[in-house]
């Protein structure tokens, strides 16, 4: 088989692979944060970059995200192309006015004069009982300021893609990037943590939902785990006769509204999956584009399946319980086509 | 008297006793987590598995920041304390047995298994953590804000890493606590390194007790992770606070023998560092200095660490005896009723 020559990297490589060949190509471009030089990142996401490019353009800092957040913003507008790790997102309280107030409004207010080609990078995503301050996605929260781009790629394919465009690109782009598909030893090993990627340098657009699945009863829209999980259970409904056509949003920020509403014009019925809070969330977002633009293309009403308002809890079975997993997209996959 | 404070007329040797079998549970409590946390993660080590999942962080070789301190302390007085917590949280007289079925995400825990292992609340004891870096510090402050409101002489002290003086928060707090004049103490364990970003790559001065002059307060260092150090450096800032005479920073050199957390592959330190650190343990330390004081023996010390461990034993059963909580218990307690 063909696929036995593919080249094979874990979701960490891949990043780290895109942000060496961007720094081996532009001496501007330079990556700060903590824990991200001789540790590689907790992620691994700076895995092997001190080791190329050293201390001076690899730079572990202290714990003071507001300073480095801050100092990233002031190096781009000076046009260096600087990306600075939050190891968390759940840490963006300490630095928000940086990236609310700063990074995403200064090249509006400067009337398009300041540039800031910066990236964010930062961790998201639970499912391993690391509780409510180390869980969370916080999709919204970012998505829902304009003046950054918001990406969340879920395949290592896309995360070495959107990495480079990210980083070539001349705004603020706030790159997540979910623990559990960086394909680390130490947590579950999860085979769509490992996929083909190509050696050669390579762009995929910050502005592009990927259909991953085609089908035509259900539109499943799904971002990074909740992606994953919405391929099973597509598998799962195939058994049962259900076709479900799966949406990989990737971009969050622009959002992607036609090949949703494309996906919902054909299978006229649609299921949001996401990793963070319901209300004011991506999923009332998709289902808002979808009302306002397709609402006669339905079938029946919009499912939205997300945490349920609550904080992230530690222990596992009340944590399993709140993160929407197959399981529940089966049954609210199947209940919709019952009703219908 | 005893010859101890003959040498040393302002330590009790009551309390030091009191401080050596604080600092054996914490040593055991830690070692017993260090075993709980493995189980079921080997032989692939998998964070998400096992009856304590998530991120661990143990306090072994820190215990002589904690014990000196809480020997001074009442059950009146507020600790905050960050994402490494067990010794504080001991020391201050948590609910063990609660706190520990906390971790292991039961029902019977201190937070109803919502929290975990770095989100500890006992408001019977005055204590909280949490995990984000230096958060715990402004929570002092209001602490301390509080107790001066009510015209208490309760103090306030937050804990935290040598890693956490280097946020906003830790500026911010010590500013207004001067300001305000408020019984506020911040413990920093400098025990070198956070995570892997070693001191001197991280702080721009030798040790955060010098930034006390920045804020107009009291700064006291204690070298060498020493227990009777710590025990009088806490006293005098625990009296300057009590007695309306503002902030202390005190900077305890201290030693980390663990990873960051456990599964923390330490590749950023030297071998030979950790069996150094161990050498200089400051609970074999403070045991000689007890018995050199003739006030002890043998046979006292091993009935006091019996005791310790028992403690420590019957609330790591009590843990795996307890029931998880029901699943749809994760909706409740958004708001309190
Ligand atoms: C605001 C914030 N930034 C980063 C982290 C991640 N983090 C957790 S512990 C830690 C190191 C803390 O070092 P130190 O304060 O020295 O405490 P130690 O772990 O050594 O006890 C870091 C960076 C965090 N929890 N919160
Ligand atoms: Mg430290």
């Amino acid at each position: 088989m063909e696929t036995a020559k593919k080249r094979m990297l874990t979701g960490n490589k891949a990043m780290a692979e895109a942000i060496a060949q961007e720094m081996e190509n532009d001496k501007n471009v330079f990556v700060l944060g903590e824990d991200i030089g001789k540790y590689g990142g907790i992620f691994g996401s700076t895995q092997g970059l001190m080791e190329k490019f050293g201390p001076e353009r690899v730079l572990d800092t202290p714990i003071s995200e507001t300073a480095f957040i801050g100092a990233a913003i002031g190096a781009a507008a000076e046009g260096m192309r600087p990306i600075a790790e939050l190891m968390f997102v759940d840490f963006f309280g300490v630095c928000m006015d940086q990236i609310y107030n700063h990074m995403a409004k200064i090249p509006y207010m400067s009337g398009g004069n300041v540039r800031l080609p910066m990236v964010l990078m930062t961790s998201v995503g639970g499912g391993y009982s690391d509780a409510a301050q180390h869980s969370q996605t916080l999709y919204a929260t970012f998505a829902h300021m304009p003046g950054m781009k918001v990406v969340a790629p879920s395949t290592p394919y896309d995360l070495k893609g959107m990495m480079t465009s990210a980083i070539r690109d001349d705004n603020p782009v706030v790159f997540m990037f979910h623990k559990s598909l960086q394909g680390l030893g130490w947590m579950d090993q999860l085979d769509y943590a490992v996929g083909h990627v190509p050696e050669e340098s390579y762009t995929v657009p910050l502005d592009k939902a990927n259909v991953m699945r085609e089908g035509k009863d259900v539109t499943i829209v799904g971002i990074q785990m909740m992606t994953h999980h919405a391929m099973e259970a597509a598998e799962r409904l195939s058994q049962d006769g259900i076709e479900a056509e799966v949406i990989d949003l990737r971009s969050l920020a622009p959002i992607d509204k036609d090949t949703i509403i494309n996906s919902v014009k054909k299978t006229h019925r649609l299921v949001v999956v996401d990793e963070d809070y319901r209300s004011y969330g991506m999923t009332a977002e998709i289902a808002a584009i979808v009302s306002e633009e397709a609402l006669y293309e339905l079938e029946s009403p919009i499912k939205r399946l997300a945490i349920p308002d609550v904080p992230i809890p530690y222990s596992h079975m009340l944590e399993d319980f709140v993160l929407p997993g197959p399981d529940k997209i089966v049954e609210t996959v199947k209940q919709m086509m019952d009703e219908a | 008297m005893t010859k101890f404070e003959e040498k040393q007329p302002s330590v009790s040797v009551d309390k030091l006793m009191w401080m050596y079998e604080q600092m054996v549970k914490i040593r055991y409590y830690e070692d017993q987590m260090v075993e709980a946390y493995t189980e079921g993660k080997s032989p692939v080590f998998n964070i998400g598995e096992g009856p304590v999942p998530g991120e661990m962080h143990l306090a072994t070789g820190q215990e002589p920041a904690a014990a000196g301190m809480m020997v001074h302390l009442t059950k009146d007085d507020t600790v905050t304390a960050p994402h490494r917590p067990h010794h504080h949280a001991i020391a201050k007289g948590v609910d063990l047995k609660k706190m520990t079925a906390e971790i292991f995400g039961k029902e019977t825990g201190l937070g109803k298994g919502k929290g975990g292992h770095m989100h500890l609340f006992d408001p019977q004891a005055k204590f909280s953590c949490g995990g984000i870096v230096a958060a715990g510090i402004p929570h002092a402050v209001g602490a301390a804000m509080a107790n001066k409101m009510k015209g208490k002489d309760w103090v306030a002290v937050a804990f935290i890493g040598e890693g956490a003086a280097n946020a906003g928060a830790f500026h911010e707090s010590l500013n207004l606590a001067a300001l305000w004049n408020l019984p506020l103490i911040v413990v920093v364990e400098d025990n070198s390194y956070g995570i892997s970003v070693p001191k001197k790559s991280s702080t721009s001065i030798e040790s955060n007790d010098l930034r006390a002059s920045a804020y107009g307060v009291a700064g006291a260092y204690v070298k060498d992770n020493d227990p009777v150090a710590m025990y009088k450096a806490s006293e005098e800032a625990v009296n300057r606070a009590r007695n309306g005479q503002g902030p202390t920073i005190i900077e305890i050199e201290t030693f980390r023998f663990l990873g960051h957390f456990q599964g923390d592959p330490e590749l950023y330190r030297d071998k030979e560092e950790v069996p150094g650190l161990r050498a200089r343990d400051p609970i074999m330390k403070l045991r000689q200095q007890l018995l050199d004081a003739e006030h002890v023996n043998e046979k006292e010390l091993e009935e006091i660490e019996t005791r310790a461990k028992q403690q420590v034993d019957e609330a790591y059963q009590f843990a795996r005896d307890s029931d998880y909580p029901k699943p749809e218990a994760a909706l409740d307690d958004v708001f309190t009723s």
